[in-house]
């Protein structure tokens, strides 16, 4: 046995070592508890359990009541009563022999008497008051061992309204010669403090006396209160700040008596006691917290051993170091300690090193990202607490890109966990922050979810208080300012109200129904929000004060535009003045009934056969309409613009039936009167009108693949494109494929928790797909092995890299995705290899080995792509085929133009050159040039100038209204001299997509000795040299989808080649003439993305759906701006005639 | 601050309580019934600390005995581990390796140890007297000791 423990126990008032040996104290059998307990033991029922209790309670009273019982026996029948009390079985008649007992026995009787009192009796309890007058004779005793009786039971149970009878003479124990007394004493005022703290308030300087006590015990108890008063005002307690330091400065150096240890810890209660102290008081107050980084330090450093108490200091170290006001060197450290938590084998410590996560990210997200995979780990761990704690931490990164796959792995929780406590509390207040944070942008299934999930299940009281949680977290919601919710968020909590509000019993339903009138007041409120509101107040409208705040409502909407509303207000309207039937409509209880939908609608059978047979055209699905429409019209290039696609959403309504989800979904389909902005503000709500089509893309991707990942209901938003996972380098082929799907669950979980990225994808130049974007991790990412490679490997480009770095800064920024850390050379050469792949993804010409080159690689993300070897340093061999398929017939002239190629552009595609009007004057030649670059068209005007005079004052002009140009060539140019070449550089992007723009250009000149002279020339630029193609993954593709308004239909031709399927033959087709990208490829149908160059950095997408039918290619586009579907369809029929 | 202790058995029998807060009878009960049901339900080598409503608890089981602790929701969890080892550790050295029958027949004793050790939530006693004080206070005591030693209790 250790010393400590030697010691402790010798502290204990001695009256515990009556029993002069260890282990004499055990009652003999034959005694009466004995006997009892061995009774109860030996029973098998809980029956005959009361039965003997019974007896023995009988006994007990009869005993007690007996006047003469003496007092040893009374202490002996006291712990029996004790005994059944702590079986559970009321012996409340004995309460009052109890405080009998602690008056008039001796001592050990006395103590026997305090004991029962305090496990029997409350601090309300009227028995207590009787208490007061022994309390305060033993408190005067001259015995120490009658003192201590009496403190300590004063700090267990004391009436609070008699503090004032006993206070002087507790206080007066502050300077009792006795450290145990002082202690007991100061813990008593703690106590009173605690329960009625104005009367205590006289004695604060009482208390700072006992914290400068000289026994550590007094002073480690005075602590108590010191935390409890600072922990209230910070403020006032400031002055105490070196006062702490100090005294936590001895205990780490160890100052304190040696048996202040535990386990050779000094004193490790009195640590972190004095760590929240210091918390509390460095919070927020930069110099108070300048005072104890010193010894925050000294702490974190000392406790080294391997101790559980060890960590239970660092753990409280940590936590004040994210309180107080930050210091970068100590955080860093901190930061390393909560590793060594996470990654400990110890459950325990694990345990704590996610708790210390979830409390730090609250300060700094970054934090969490070294641990990714551990958290990852954790979220499938066997022992449910550690889930649980995950779930908080997750919950604490939420940010607007991650929430969908948080709100999975939350509602994944919560279907395995039978319901408790702490599951409504996380996942209550997760929902509430996910549906504000980016209700909008998640996809329809997850509030579904919710909401199914809120109504499932049989009846039990944890059911029912979820659903209380979730119906009074929505009022008070409500109650404050709505106009930021998300519409998602509203319909939900308008849904909630609807059904459970009843459930809220204090609350009549008209405080309900003036909420959601408010909401529908509410400018912002949308259309569909307005008809779930207007759903909620029908099963709402129960009092008269709802009824006619329902028909105020009611006359308001029923002259409604939309045809939804109207019907809703009409329903409100009728059901609020006929209770009888509102009640057979909507049953107050037993509404989550599931109720039979009949999806095929084949009740409307009868009506159907009747029109057919009266000569009504059969029905067809407004996708088979559309083809039709199409084909009608073969001729028609003029697409009929943006009100076809606004007719399909006819169909919406079986199609949400068929899916089976909340029941008051029923009525819910989105505009069906909707005009266009409705649907684009619905965004996710309008579901993919693909009926007549094999449901082969889904809202999230391609279904298929979805389900063979995993069967849950809403599978996981992210998913490898399988054109990009051959792509990956080597190192993360081989890792096993869990551990894969791992990462991609970090990488989904973890994302935008870096740099900030913005959540529109194509506001960048670079639109890598962010959830395959690694954060760099100890240098193995594939990503940055790659980069290190191509750096390694373009030494001898470095010089031209540099002056590109210079010129291309904004790429270089925008393309940084998760290396920071690199340096110029490496920049620029990834630039550079961005804009090659970019610009000219059809390159093909695979030329290994020359020069010195070696493979470069394009860095996206978590993609490494390995891409045709380019060498900076010849020149020769970067002649790309341009991108249109005629072979460059070069003009001899032509070659040493192309060697005036600005080196840093030299690397990109480009297209032949072009004489702009030469024949003007035979002594000028101008030609021109397009660079596809990654973020811009740059267009290059060469001046040749063929004589031997200079030619001064030269500027050139380029102009065009649709086209925004900018000159970027270094120095701009003033004179060519005899038999040179000059070269202007311009970048220009399209302001709004057209089919074609002619630029036009000036040109003015002087000669020596001549009349200034201008040459004009026009060039024009189609739309294809502004698109590039968008690498995004089919699952990003199918979200960008569902977001985009605009959209354009038509049937193409399909390109047929020998030894191609027709769809790849066209799609190829396609994307070597305009630059798009193929996302995928799947059966008959494909899917492309592209985007249009718009300003720096930005840029619009376009998507096309492509499926072949009946040998034509259905073409759909969809896009953001309207103009931009129009135009690059005119591009593909083009394309696709020629060839 | 602790605001209960309990022990009990691996059959679910409570063997000790300790309320450092007022709380109702049908409360406490209520809690009894919760903790030994959800720490009996861990499995061996699993987290020793879980969430009961706004509580944390802290549990750890010795031989036959679990001891189970309600803490604030600012308490450190592996401290409130060290607390009942520390308790664990007064037991045994009182009883003299200790077992779960020293605490069913004597439990007021070990209700004694504990007022001593924990006082109204808190820890009391972290440290030890220096012997030279410690011995001072049981000549004081001694009195008091001889008189009743010589009245048998039973």
């Amino acid at each position: 046995m250790s010393d400590v423990v030697e010691k402790t126990l010798s502290a204990l008032p001695s009256l515990l070592s009556l029993d002069s040996q260890a282990g004499a104290g055990k009652l003999s059998p034959s005694s009466k508890l004995g006997n009892l307990i061995k009774g109860i033991t030996e029973l098998t029922s809980k029956h005959e359990e009361e039965k003997l209790i019974k007896k023995e309670l009988a006994a007990i009273k009869e005993q007690v009541a007996s006047p003469n019982t003496s007092m040893r026996q009374m202490k002996e029948i006291m712990v029996r009563a004790i005994y059944c009390e702590m079986l559970g079985y009321q012996a409340s008649f004995s309460y009052i022999h109890a405080i009998k007992l602690a008056q008039q026995g001796s001592v050990l009787e006395k103590r026997v008497g305090y004991l029962a009192v305090s496990l029997f009796l409350n601090e309300t309890d009227e028995f207590l008051l009787l208490l007061v007058n022994t309390v305060l004779k033993d408190l005067q005793s001259t015995n120490l061992i009658d003192v201590c009786m009496a403190l300590t039971v004063v700090s267990q149970v004391f009436p609070r309204d008699m503090i004032p009878a006993i206070l002087p003479v507790v206080e007066e124990k502050l300077t009792h010669p006795k450290e145990i007394i002082r202690r007991k004493a100061v813990l008593a005022l703690y106590k009173f403090y605690l329960i009625a703290p104005n009367q205590v308030q006289h004695i604060h300087s009482k208390f700072r006396k006992a914290l400068c006590d000289k026994d550590p015990g007094v002073m480690a108890a005075s602590l108590h209160i010191y935390l409890q008063l600072i922990k209230e005002s910070p403020e006032s307690y400031k002055d105490l700040t070196v006062s702490m330091v100090t005294i936590l400065g001895q205990v780490v150096g160890g100052k304190l008596p040696m048996d202040f240890n535990y386990h050779s810890i000094p004193a490790p209660w009195l640590q972190i006691q004095l760590l929240r102290i210091l918390a509390y008081l460095g919070k927020e107050d930069q110099g108070t917290s300048e005072l104890m980084y010193d010894v925050l330090e000294d702490s974190l450093r000392r406790a080294e051993m391997n101790h559980n108490m060890t960590y239970a200091i660092l753990f409280e170290c940590v936590k004040t170091i994210f309180t107080v006001h930050p210091k970068a060197q100590l955080l860093e450290k901190a930061a390393e300690c909560i590793g060594n938590f996470v990654l400990s084998p110890k459950i325990n410590l694990k345990y704590l090193g996610l708790k210390a996560l979830t409390y730090v990210v609250q300060q700094d997200a970054n934090l969490a990202l070294p641990h990714q995979m551990t958290i990852i780990e954790c979220l499938d761990h066997s022992d449910i607490i550690i889930k649980r704690e995950t779930l908080e931490l997750l919950f604490r990164i939420t940010n607007a890109q991650n929430v969908t796959v948080i709100v999975e792995k939350m509602l994944e929780f919560l279907r395995m966990t039978s319901d408790d406590y702490s599951t409504i509390d996380l996942v209550g207040k997760t929902m509430n922050s996910v549906f504000s944070l980016g209700g909008d942008v998640m996809q329809p299934d997850i509030p579904n979810n919710f909401l199914r999930l809120l109504a499932d299940g049989v009846d039990s009281v944890e059911d029912r208080r979820m659903r209380l949680f979730a119906v009074d977290s929505y009022v008070s919601l409500l109650q404050g300012e709505t106009a930021q919710l998300p519409q998602r968020f509203l319909q939900v909590i308008s849904w909630v109200l609807g059904e459970y509000s009843h459930l809220r019993e204090e609350q009549d339903s008209g405080t309900i129904m003036r909420l959601l009138a408010r909401l529908l007041d509410q400018r912002n409120t949308s259309t569909e929000t307005r008809s779930w509101v207007l759903g909620a107040m029908t099963k709402l409208c129960s009092n008269p004060v709802s009824v006619a705040l329902a028909r105020d409502v009611c006359e308001r909407y029923s002259g409604s535009l939309n045809t939804v509303l109207r019907q809703r207000a009409q329903e409100l309207m009728i059901l609020s003045q006929d209770t009888e039937l509102r009640a057979r409509v909507l049953p107050a209880e037993g509404r989550l009934e599931h109720l039979e939908v009949d999806s095929s609608l084949s009740f409307l059978d009868g009506y159907v056969s009747e029109a057919l047979a009266a000569g009504a055209a059969p029905y067809k699905s407004p996708h088979q309409r559309q083809e039709d429409l199409a084909q009608e019209k073969a001729l028609t290039l003029e697409p009929y613009g943006l009100s076809l696609p606004v007719s399909l959403s006819s169909c919406s309504v079986t199609d949400r039936l068929t899916d089976g989800l909340s029941p008051t979904l029923l009525s819910m389909s989105s505009g069906l009167s909707g005009n266009g902005t409705e649907l684009s503000h619905g965004g996710g709500s309008t579901t993919l009108k693909l009926d007549g089509v094999k449901r082969v893309w889904g809202k999230e991707g391609y279904l298929a693949q979805q389900q063979s990942v995993e069967d849950a209901p809403t599978p996981p938003v992210q998913l490898p494109s399988p054109l990009l996972s051959p792509q990956r380098p080597p190192s993360q082929t081989q890792t096993p494929e869990p551990d894969q799907e791992k990462q991609q669950l970090a990488s989904s979980l973890f994302v935008g928790l870096g740099s900030h990225n913005s959540v529109c994808l194509m506001g960048r130049a670079e639109p890598a797909p962010q959830h395959f974007r690694r954060k760099p991790r100890g240098g193995s990412s594939g990503a940055s092995e790659r980069s290190s490679d191509s750096s390694h490997s373009s030494r001898s480009a470095a010089v031209d890299n540099l002056l590109l770095s210079n010129l291309l800064d904004s790429t270089t920024v925008a393309s940084e995705g998760g290396a920071t850390t690199t340096t110029p050379q490496q920049t620029s050469q990834r630039t550079l290899d961005h804009t090659t792949s970019n610009g000219s993804p059809h390159v093909e010409g695979k030329e290994e080995g020359v020069a010195a080159g070696g493979s470069l690689s394009l860095i996206r993300g978590m993609v490494a792509v390995v891409l045709p070897t380019h060498t900076e340093t010849d020149p020769q061999s970067d002649l790309h085929p341009a991108p249109h398929p005629a072979p460059a017939l070069e003009r001899p002239g032509d070659l040493p133009l192309t060697s005036h190629l600005p080196a840093e552009l030299s690397g990109l595609a480009r297209s032949e050159l072009t004489p702009l009007c030469s024949d003007q004057d035979p002594s000028l030649a101008l030609s021109a040039c397009r660079v596809y670059k990654e973020d811009a068209l740059v267009v290059l005007v060469f001046i040749v100038n063929n004589t031997n005079s200079t030619l001064h004052q030269m500027a050139l002009q380029l102009t065009c209204k649709e086209l925004e140009i900018s000159c970027i060539s270094g120095s701009p140019l003033k004179e060519v001299k005899g038999h040179s070449v000059s070269v202007c550089l311009h970048t220009v992007v399209m302001k709004r997509a057209s089919v074609q723009v002619e630029l036009a250009g000036l040109l003015s000149y002087q000669r020596p000795l001549g009349q200034p002279q201008a040459a004009q020339f026009s060039l024009s630029l189609s739309l294809k040299h502004f698109i590039r193609p968008l690498t995004v993954s089919t699952g990003e593709y199918g979200k960008m989808w569902l977001s985009f308004s605009h959209d354009l239909k038509q049937n193409l031709r399909l390109v047929t080649t020998e030894h191609q399927e027709p769809l790849t033959a066209t799609l190829d087709a396609l994307k070597s003439k305009l630059h798009l990208h193929i996302v995928d490829i799947i059966g008959s149908e494909g899917i492309v993305a592209c985007r249009l160059l718009q300003g720096e950095g930005h840029g619009q997408p376009c998507l096309l759906h492509c499926r072949v039918h009946a040998n034509t290619l259905a073409v759909w586009l969809r896009s953001p701006v309207p103009e931009l579907p129009d135009s690059l369809l005119y591009h593909c029929q083009k394309a696709l005639t020629e060839t | 601050m602790m605001r209960f202790l309990l022990l009990f058995s691996r059959q679910g029998k409570l063997r000790l309580q300790k309320w450092f807060t007022p709380i109702p009878e049908r409360e406490k009960k209520k809690i009894i019934r919760e903790m030994t049901t959800m720490v009996l339900a861990r499995k061996p080598r699993s987290c020793n600390f879980l969430h009961w409503k706004d509580l944390k608890i802290v549990y750890k089981k010795y031989a036959s005995l679990y001891f189970c602790c309600g803490l604030d929701a600012e308490e450190n969890e592996l401290l409130a581990l060290e607390v009942l080892h520390r308790y664990v550790e007064l037991l045994d050295k009182y009883f003299g390796n200790v077992c779960e029958l020293d605490i069913i027949f004597n439990f007021e004793k070990a209700y004694f140890i504990l007022d001593e050790f924990l006082l109204g939530g808190e820890v009391q006693e972290t440290s030890k007297l220096v012997v030279s004080r410690s011995i001072e206070a049981s000549d004081m005591l001694q009195e008091t000791m001889e008189e009743y030693m010589s009245k048998p209790a039973f």
